[in-house]
């Protein structure tokens, strides 16, 4: 309240804005200069002479190419149906570890624990000569689960989930047992529900990371039909499409938009559950 | 229920003594181990299987002499790590990845601080501008790699275009060794600011209210003194948490360099990451890629540890 | 020197008043509390004499000077929090020294390593540390100098807010409910140590709490607020026993006055429900006035007794020792009548039982419908009542 002695005059008001307005301008440049290359013809794109606007809209052939051209529906739909099921299978694994380590006493809970934090501190991209031999033993490459096997355990989001259970009193678990509830019953039916802010924003963590994974799937598929939506992009560049500024700049806008909205939708959840799990 | 209390019970109706009973009871009851190791099992499980065992594999690796599809192994100590040390293409990997760090590190902390500052210093559009520059964090970095080339170009580039409009010195940015490093490393800070600035942001909600009316009746009322006063010691311990997750996502950096220069020109953008991918993955040098595997662990874990320090000393510091 | 005069203070947030045209006077060198229940604007009104907040309209003056528009800095003014807000990052000593520091030093000589070149700096850090350690040898923190903030026990913290504020020796000394933070013992014993601060400095203090005691032990004049609005101002006593309206005699003394509605009759008297009362008001026959009582008031009576006011079904007595409580129902009102009687006087009530009760005519608080004190033609209160209530009082306040 006392920062209202404080307000800024108007010059400085003015400078702040006219630095963030800056600020801005540069961050957002590559997504203005994206949607305004997708919208012209290879000919204008070539022009050095340049306009933000086209003089003739190319909009419909640039983006019809990038859904036709290159399987970029395909992509993104395995994107979704990868993503979904990292997620899923992250929650139905995680969430029962971290209350029993963080509810359940037992021998070996600690060691356990520090397993976990031993998980967290490594990068993942270091696994992935192990995991590459693991699925190239077990014949699991260039398929779905290839894309999924290396994320369905999350030391992260165990660390997360126990942090978040040992803050729930004890009592609850108690009163929970004495209702005639079993343990997992417990953690699906009363655990998890107290935990929907934690798991909100485990799952924007979860989902941002796993879309815009290039590193794994390059590793881990092959076939074009099998990619998500970074790798997709990737392909569609370095094929027919380099020189074709256009419909690969329209290919970016399609990959880059359900997160984007996502985020404006909800960009709250999103800043909020970033800063909370990261300062944990 | 039923099946994880009755064992309990009956343990304590054994029990002779009534007061001892009372005790035992919570103590580790036999079905809390059961419930335990039905819910931890699978994560335990599959954490062994993919992470402690994989690394366990890569150290293994690094000190063998083993290669993708052959069945013959044997040990060769450190020789795949002289090898590394001594391959001209890795040290240049290394090297680059330290300039690129030491780039993009203090460039994303220090924008960020910045632009953190600037929006809490004043109250209109701060949710615009807290959007707006957070949203590189989001986008897939591997399309808007490709929006930044085409920035990037050369002739019909948007940079190039406005340079020699305003005289200043244009370059193909992405094929000229002397500006390839900064550049990705600009589309590092690029990405990684909004990240840094949230964090930022958070801190300074943090600041109690008082400790400024503090300041102001103490005289420390202009905006450096407030800065130097109460700003940015309190701010202190949020900095360095920032400063090693900004180092340790810089140091892994990936995409820009896979899709915009596969390290080079010559290898001039060869970064650690890359190397790692290059090494292991097209050349299918297991052993060699193992070693700079381990050396790159062992680089995020000390990162990694210097940051549980700090936030451990952040917990003493009020 | 600093009186402090506030001349028609109001400040809004969204609409709500915080502060509805608060004039006051504060002498110099007077211990001044503004008393009141939280959110009465009583913090609004010390951080506007701070100089933390800005008025909407009226004005601050401080030692005669209009000080509207002025920073905090330049007010001559130190103010201790209610959190202590001490630089968790700073030395004690760093924390004492540095409104010292922002004042005698330019910004030039603050920054870090030029300080250290100049001669004349040297001999003001020096001068400064002397301040500090003198400062701190007043409040018996030397010993803690070197340490920070947080490995300070809470009275500790204390003092070295207090230090933080003394040091500079300013003319006018703000405290924004200092010892709320405190646990119930060392409040009290933090309580005397500010009144011999006080007492030694000779400065004005503005004090802000919403403990009654803390108000009537600590101060020269208490200044209740009620909703934004000065209701009274006086001293402690006048405060209880001469409440200037409804709200603060109900909102001052513990247990709670009792409020009795009572009728205006031909020719001023006033009844409640058929008895009459041996007093007079100048109120129009027909209307409704409360008589207020305070529970040291009430007397035992025989039933039938001349003067006897109510009766009522014993329902709670709490023992005391020397006096006890009694809570009274049915005795026709809402709420129950709290009585204190002397343990002697009423040896042996019990629950449940019937009794009587009578209040000398002095010892009635008329007010009218709207709140509004008002007197009785009879009363012939001021100096004999507060007089004869002193001892009863003093013992109210200080438990």
């Amino acid at each position: 309240m006392s920062r209202a002695d404080h307000r800024l005059s108007w010059p400085v008001a003015m400078a702040r804005h006219a630095l963030l307005l800056a600020g801005s301008g540069l961050m957002l440049l590559p997504f203005v200069w994206m949607i305004s290359l997708s919208l012209k013809p290879p000919e204008e794109i070539f022009r050095s002479s340049f306009s933000l606007l086209p003089q003739h809209w190319y909009v419909i052939e640039n983006y019809a190419k990038a859904l036709t051209a290159a399987a970029l529906p395909r992509y993104m739909a395995n994107g979704v149906l990868v993503c979904a099921s990292i997620l899923a299978l992250q929650i139905l694994i995680c969430a029962p570890c971290a209350y029993a380590l963080a509810k359940l006493e037992f021998a070996g809970r600690d060691l356990l624990f520090r397993l976990v934090l031993v998980g967290l501190l490594i990068p993942h991209q270091v696994l992935a000569v192990p995991l590459f031999i693991l699925g190239y033993r077990v014949g699991l490459l260039n398929s779905y689960a290839a894309l999924i096997f290396p994320f369905v355990v999350s030391p992260f989001g165990i660390f997360l989930f126990r942090q978040f259970f040992r803050s729930i009193p004890d009592e609850i678990v108690h009163a929970a047992r004495l209702d005639g509830l079993s343990e997992l019953a417990i953690v699906w039916r009363i655990m998890l529900p107290m935990a929907m802010p934690t798991i909100v924003a485990f799952s924007i963590l979860s989902v941002v990371a796993h879309w815009n994974d290039l590193f794994w799937p390059l590793i881990a598929v092959k076939s074009p039909k099998l990619m998500p939506p970074a790798l997709g992009v990737v392909i569609f560049r370095g094929g027919e499409a380099s020189t074709e500024y256009g419909p690969l700049m329209a290919g970016a806008v399609l990959v880059i938009l359900p997160l984007v909205l996502a985020f404006i939708v909800v960009q709250r959840w999103f800043i909020e559950g970033l800063t909370s799990t990261s300062l944990k | 229920m039923s099946a994880v209390n009755a064992p309990s019970y009956d343990a304590s109706s054994r029990q002779p003594d009534g007061i001892r009973q009372v005790r035992a009871l919570p103590r580790r009851r036999p079905g809390e181990v059961f419930a335990a190791v039905a819910l931890a099992g699978p994560a335990m499980a599959l954490l062994l299987v993919l992470f402690i065992l994989p690394v366990v594999a890569i150290v293994a690796v690094a000190v063998t002499d083993w290669q993708f599809g052959t069945r013959s192994l044997n040990f060769i100590g450190l020789a795949n790590f002289r090898a590394i040390f001594a391959d001209d293409i890795f040290l240049a990997s290394l090297r680059n990845t330290a300039i690129y760090v030491s780039i993009v590190m203090p460039g994303t902390v220090l924008g960020g601080l910045a632009i953190a500052l600037l929006i809490e210093s004043g109250d209109s559009l701060r949710g615009f501008y807290r959007a707006i520059h957070f949203l590189p964090f989001m986008a897939t970095l591997a399309a808007m790699a490709t929006v930044w080339e085409a920035l990037l170009h050369p002739t019909i580039g948007l940079v190039n275009n406005t340079f020699a409009a305003v005289g200043l010195p244009t370059a193909n940015w992405l094929r000229d060794e002397t500006t390839v490093l900064p550049v990705l490393a600009v589309i590092g800070i690029w990405q990684n600011l909004g990240f840094a600035m949230v964090l930022f942001l958070a801190g300074l909600k943090s600041i109690p209210q008082d400790l400024y009316d503090a300041a102001d009746i103490d005289g420390a009322d202009q905006w450096l003194d407030r800065l130097i006063t109460v700003t940015l010691p309190m701010l202190g311990p949020i900095a360095m948490f920032v400063v090693v997750v900004v180092a340790l996502r810089a140091f892994e950096a990936f995409d820009t360099v896979q899709i915009l220069t596969q390290g080079g020109p010559g290898h001039a953008s060869e970064l650690l990451l890359h190397t790692l991918y290059r090494e292991s993955f097209e050349f299918l040098r297991a052993g060699y890629g193992a070693a700079i595997t381990v050396v790159f662990l062992v680089i995020a874990i000390t990162l990694t540890l210097i940051q549980a320090r700090l936030i451990d000393k952040r917990v003493h510091y009020q | 020197m600093a009186a402090i005069s506030l001349d028609r203070l109001s400040k809004r947030y969204g609409g709500n008043p915080v502060l509805d045209a608060v004039s006051l006077d504060i002498q110099d060198g007077e211990f001044l509390t503004l008393l009141g229940p939280s959110g009465c604007g009583k913090s609004t009104l010390l951080r506007v004499i701070a100089g933390l907040e800005s008025q909407d309209s009226g004005g601050v003056a401080i030692g005669g000077v209009a000080v509207d528009g002025l920073r905090p800095k330049q007010r001559d003014v130190a103010m201790v929090f209610q959190s202590y807000a001490l630089y968790p990052h700073m030395t004690v000593a760093a924390n004492m020294a540095l409104p010292l520091k922002m004042r005698r030093l330019t910004l030039l000589q603050r920054l870090p390593i030029v300080c250290r070149l100049l001669a004349r700096t040297r001999a003001t850090l020096r001068q400064i540390e002397e301040d500090v350690r003198r400062t701190a040898a007043a409040l018996e923190i030397e010993h803690v100098l070197d340490r920070k903030p947080g490995q300070l026990s809470g009275g500790q913290r204390q003092r070295v807010a207090v230090g933080r504020a003394m040091v500079r020796r300013p003319s006018v000394f703000l405290m924004d409910e200092p010892l709320s933070n405190l646990d119930a013992k060392l409040r009290v014993t933090m309580r005397a140590e500010i009144k011999e601060l006080h007492r030694r400095l000779g400065v004005t203090f503005v004090y802000v709490t919403h403990d009654q005691a803390e108000a009537m032990t600590l101060s020269d004049r208490v200044a209740v607020m009620l909703d934004g609005k000065l209701r009274q101002v006086g001293r402690p006593l006048e405060i209880y026993a001469d409440p200037a309206e409804r709200r603060v005699a109900e909102f001052i003394g513990s247990p709670k006055i009792t409020m009795i509605e009572a009728r205006v009759g031909e020719g001023g008297q006033v009844h409640v429900g058929s008895r009459l009362l041996p007093i007079e008001t100048a109120q129009p026959p027909g209307s409704l006035i409360v008589l207020g009582i305070r529970p040291e008031a009430f007397t035992l009576v025989a039933p039938g007794a001349e003067g006897e006011l109510l009766a009522g079904r014993v329902r709670l007595v709490e023992h005391l020792g020397s006096d006890l409580y009694i809570h009274l129902e049915g005795a026709g009102q809402a709420e129950p009548v709290i009585a204190r009687l002397d343990a002697a006087q009423a040896p042996h009530i019990g629950i449940g039982e019937q009794i009587h009760l009578a209040v000398h005519a002095e010892r009635m608080l008329l007010f009218a419908s709207d709140g509004r004190r008002i007197r009785a033609a009879t009363d012939r209160r001021p100096v004999a009542v507060v007089s004869g209530l002193r001892a009863a009082a003093r013992a109210e306040y200080a438990r």
